[in-house]
């Protein structure tokens, strides 16, 4: 008797969430990713166990994050948006935010608090570069570089100017086709001051400084657009080093046992995380609510960490990170952020490439079809 | 116009007449007339098809390329008072007090991002100029609202406010409101607009904003800091003293206070410079200026390398130089593409054409083939082959051909987009060249051969000339193909193999400047459509056959 009433309050209970829930929030999601590991990482990390707490939830994945801002704005104009929460780069999480595509949101109301009681805000810290922007992962730009094409008798390359050096080191680099990342590495090893670099790049004198630099290399460099052509062309030997994402080159290490090692020296750290669209209606924005907060918090990122060697933004997630789940190595030494591979580092500038991409995208791709 | 037997004679006198009497001209006029809406309803919904979903969304598309609506649209009366200015030195201290209400609301809307975005096309650095000006306007209208507000708290109340200026009609439906229904459209109350002009004019688009975006009673909404510096501004110079209606004395008394020596104030040419100096250098108003009209032929300008300047179009400095060249290219590249695609294309199709039904099906499979592969697929295995540690040069150094040490640079430049593409146009070629070839009876070669002729000039003479349709018109098809292409020149192109394209496609998806990227795409267009008519001209389109 007793047993029946608890399973008929149990089961009125568990009606009575399901209704509830039923009526705030829509049970469709579509989630924009970027598709190929890093998806996964979030399926596995965020998606999985959600839906494990909430059966009753369809997420679908899109994997158009690369053209996610053109999309967006064509929705917007359309007026029919059909993404609940797109992940992007910090950059374009700026631009729709400045573009009026993305949310903007309140940290202490959207977000958990950090596991060791520190609030959101602080917890993500420096992390929130845009009103808009939900944080979720550390990633960087980095080279990595074939360990059997080290010329005899010269040391591994251990130091960013090593890509400008032909002489001791000869071969093909390849480096992204866009000035981002190349023009202050070209100044940085052309002896301009690190904290110096984005005064010298605002002038006209800097840009034609850090195109010469290139220029010493030009003939040398195979250009990549897209993040899997650097990990290829070091698997064939086609490049002697190359810069592509840390993740990218984890996976050719580690996953494929490729002879190829990592070179930390002035990665450049960028963000990576979600957006809302703007313009949901009341229940999709109440599940993305419910789903962020969840997929978010301290545990959630660190877990992400054990799929994919990308940093979890959150200061509280760092102690949580383990071991890969498949390989099963320790994944901290993995991490950019690990001070062993921060020791000289680089933040994207989010607000001088805001202004300066175009001019500068302007003369650099001149310059490359010289 | 033949006469059937039904038609009656001629009248001497008046019209040939139909059988039902009616003028035979006009009967025979609307029995075209019922034919052709027949026809017309029969087309109609392809027609219409193609109209909605290909020829509107294109046209609005290539509209863009000269659309500018956004400066007027977010800065009205800045651009209008800029009209006026000379260009030289700042413009007058009414611009700056203009573009600090239009963009405060822009503000308010979050809109004034979005300018930045479309300014930073046109000068480094608005951007960031605008995005900083939203948040730094606040600081020039918190000076007033905070010394309103210390006089008298209810200057911060949104209630006192709605009673000074709204009219009693409208308070009394305002405050009947009920959430969900339709807000009652803000009307204002006599007499202040003639008393209080500007903070009139700044509470009305409050109103507006608050009423139509934040749906929201003004009853329960304090006015933003720009209604308080209307007021400032007012009280500076209207004369209040006879003033009568609700809050009198507050008003009265705010007016003391302005009038009073202790009242700070700021300049808004000041203000400005406080959140940036970049807005005290006379650059940005020359862009603001120069964009300020509803069309630009700016972004045309830019797509052939030039620049819009107060004093007219300017060519770009060397080194930012790059549209004409890639234009350029793109043709070049295009051409001999398409004549390799001939080269290459024509044995095959002559081949096919001339053997057993059986053996040629055969064959057509493999011209088919590739055709339905994947295109990443086929250009990824073109990067394999091509590559300096790729196929093609593993097996010239086995043979010797080449030293290790040289090995070929064979992709990504502009030879291996040229392989590439000529390999994936390639069935766009032979197909209509096969179509067009079988067709050709073979009697005429026999005939030509009987009566004497050699191989060649049997093919040269009699052959080749009809096969020349069929070469027509898949240069047509491979050409038009080849100069909208940009998957392959991106994968396989490097740094001198890549096409007007590809900088579409970044403006489309990376830069965002949809209005470059159109007027880009309209060039491009237009090129094509001068090609062919030149084509048609030359050559003729009714020598083209597909079959």
């Amino acid at each position: 008797m007793k047993r029946t009433k608890t399973l008929l309050a149990t089961t009125a209970l568990t009606v009575a969430a399901g209704a509830v829930s039923a009526q705030d929030m829509a049970n469709d999601m579509t989630l924009v990713s970027w598709g190929g590991a890093y998806q996964t990482s979030q399926t596995k990390a965020y998606a999985d166990p959600y839906k494990e707490m909430h059966p009753e939830v369809n997420i679908s994945w899109d994997e158009s994050s690369a053209e996610a801002v053109a999309k967006l704005r064509a929705m917007n104009e359309a007026g029919n948006i059909t993404w609940d929460l797109v992940d992007v780069v910090a950059a374009d999480a700026i631009r729709l935010c400045d573009e009026g595509l993305a949310m903007e949101y309140d940290p202490e109301e959207l977000l958990a608090e950090g596991d060791d009681g520190s609030s959101a805000e602080d917890d993500f810290g420096d992390m929130i570069v845009s009103d808009c922007f939900i944080p979720q992962i550390v990633y960087s730009t980095t080279f990595g570089y074939r360990t059997d094409m080290v010329p005899e008798g010269a040391d591994a390359p251990s130091d960013i100017c090593s890509i400008f050096d032909l002489e001791t080191y000869p071969g093909k680099r390849s480096l992204e086709k866009r000035p981002i990342n190349n023009m202050e590495w070209a100044l940085y090893c052309d002896g301009v001051a690190k904290d110096e670099i984005y005064d010298v790049l605002a002038t006209p004198e800097g840009q034609d400084q850090a195109l010469a630099k290139l220029d010493t290399i030009k003939d040398s460099v195979v250009w990549w657009s897209a993040g899997s052509d650097t990990p290829q062309l070091l698997a064939d030997g086609e490049v002697f080093m190359g810069s592509t994402y840390n993740g990218r080159l984890f996976s050719v290490i580690e996953e494929q046992d490729q002879p190829v090692a990592m070179m930390w020296d002035m990665q450049v750290f960028d963000l990576d995380g979600w957006i809302i669209p703007e313009g949901l209606d009341d229940d999709a924005l109440a599940r993305v609510k419910d789903f962020v907060k969840f997929a978010t918090d301290t545990q959630r990122l660190a877990d992400q960490a054990a799929y994919i060697s990308y940093g979890p933004a959150r200061e509280s997630s760092a102690p949580l990170v383990g071991k890969h789940a498949d390989l099963g190595i320790d994944m901290a030494p993995h991490m950019p952020t690990d001070p062993a591979n921060a020791a000289n580092t680089l933040l994207y500038n989010y607000e001088f490439w805001a202004d300066y991409r175009d001019d500068i995208d302007a003369k650099f791709q001149a310059w490359l079809a010289q | 116009m033949t006469a059937s037997t039904d038609v009656p004679e001629k009248d001497a006198n008046g019209p040939m007449l139909a059988a039902d009497g009616t003028p035979l001209k006009k009967s025979l006029s609307r029995a075209l007339r019922v034919q052709k809406m027949r026809a017309l309803a029969l087309v109609a919904p392809l027609l219409i098809f193609v109209l909605v979903t290909f020829i509107a969304p294109i046209g609005d598309m290539l509209f863009r390329s000269v659309e500018n609506q956004i400066v007027s649209d977010t800065m009205p009366t800045t651009t209008a008072a800029l009209a006026d200015w000379d260009g030289t030195g700042l413009p007058p201290d009414q611009v700056f007090e203009d573009a600090y209400y239009d963009l405060f609301v822009a503000a308010e809307r979050k809109e004034h991002t979005r300018l930045g975005s479309r300014l930073n096309y046109e000068q480094t650095g608005a951007s960031s100029l605008f995005r900083k000006s939203g948040r730094g306007l606040d600081d020039i209208g918190e000076v007033y609202q905070d010394q309103f507000e210390d006089l008298d708290k209810n200057w911060d109340e949104a209630q006192p406010w709605a009673e000074m200026m709204g009219s009693e009609d409208w308070l009394a439906k305002e405050a009947a409101w009920e959430k969900g229904s339709r807000l009652p459209k803000f009307a204002l109350r006599d007499g202040v607009e003639e008393l209080l002009p500007r903070t009139a004019a700044q509470y009305a688009i409050f109103a507006g904003y608050t009423h139509n975006e934040e749906r929201k009673s003004l009853l329960k909404e304090e006015p933003w800091s720009a209604v308080h510096t209307a007021l400032y501004q007012d009280l500076s110079t209207q004369d209040v003293s006879g003033y009568s209606g609700p809050h009198a004395e507050m008003l009265k008394a705010a007016a003391a206070l302005v009038a009073s020596p202790d009242f700070e104030t700021v300049s808004f040419k000041d203000g400005f410079g406080e959140i940036d100096k970049d807005w005290l250098e006379p650059e940005i108003w020359q862009t603001l200026k120069l964009y300020a009209p509803k069309y630009t032929s700016g972004y045309f300008l830019n797509s052939v390398d030039m620049k819009l300047t107060p004093e007219g179009a300017e060519a770009r400095p060397e080194n930012e130089r790059i549209y004409i060249m890639l234009f350029k290219r793109t043709l070049f590249m295009s051409l001999v593409i398409t004549c390799s695609c001939i080269l290459l294309g024509y044995p095959v199709a002559y081949i096919l054409s001339n053997l057993p039904a059986r053996k040629a099906n055969l064959l057509m499979i493999l011209v088919l083939l590739p055709f339905w592969t994947s295109l990443l697929v086929r250009t990824s295995a073109w990067k394999i082959m091509l590559q300096q540690q790729g196929v093609i040069n593993d097996v010239l150094v086995w043979i010797g051909l080449v030293a290790d040490d040289g090995r070929l640079t064979m992709i990504n430049n502009q030879f291996g987009t040229i392989v590439a593409m000529t390999h994936i146009l390639l069935p766009f070629m032979i197909l209509p060249m096969y179509s067009v070839m079988s067709t050709i009876p073979h009697s005429y070669v026999r005939a030509s051969k009987s009566l004497g002729a050699t191989d060649w000039t049997t093919f040269w003479r009699v052959y080749f000339p009809q096969s020349v349709p069929g070469i027509g018109a898949g240069s047509i098809l491979v050409f038009i193909l080849a100069i909208g292409y940009y998957i392959t020149p991106e994968i396989v192109g490097g740094t001198t193999g890549t096409f007007i394209s590809n900088r579409i496609a970044y403006h489309i998806s990376t830069s965002l400047n949809w209005g470059l990227a159109a007027a880009l795409g309209s060039i491009l267009l237009a090129v094509v459509l001068i090609l062919y008519w030149a084509y048609d001209r030359i050559v003729g389109i009714d020598n083209v056959k597909l079959g």
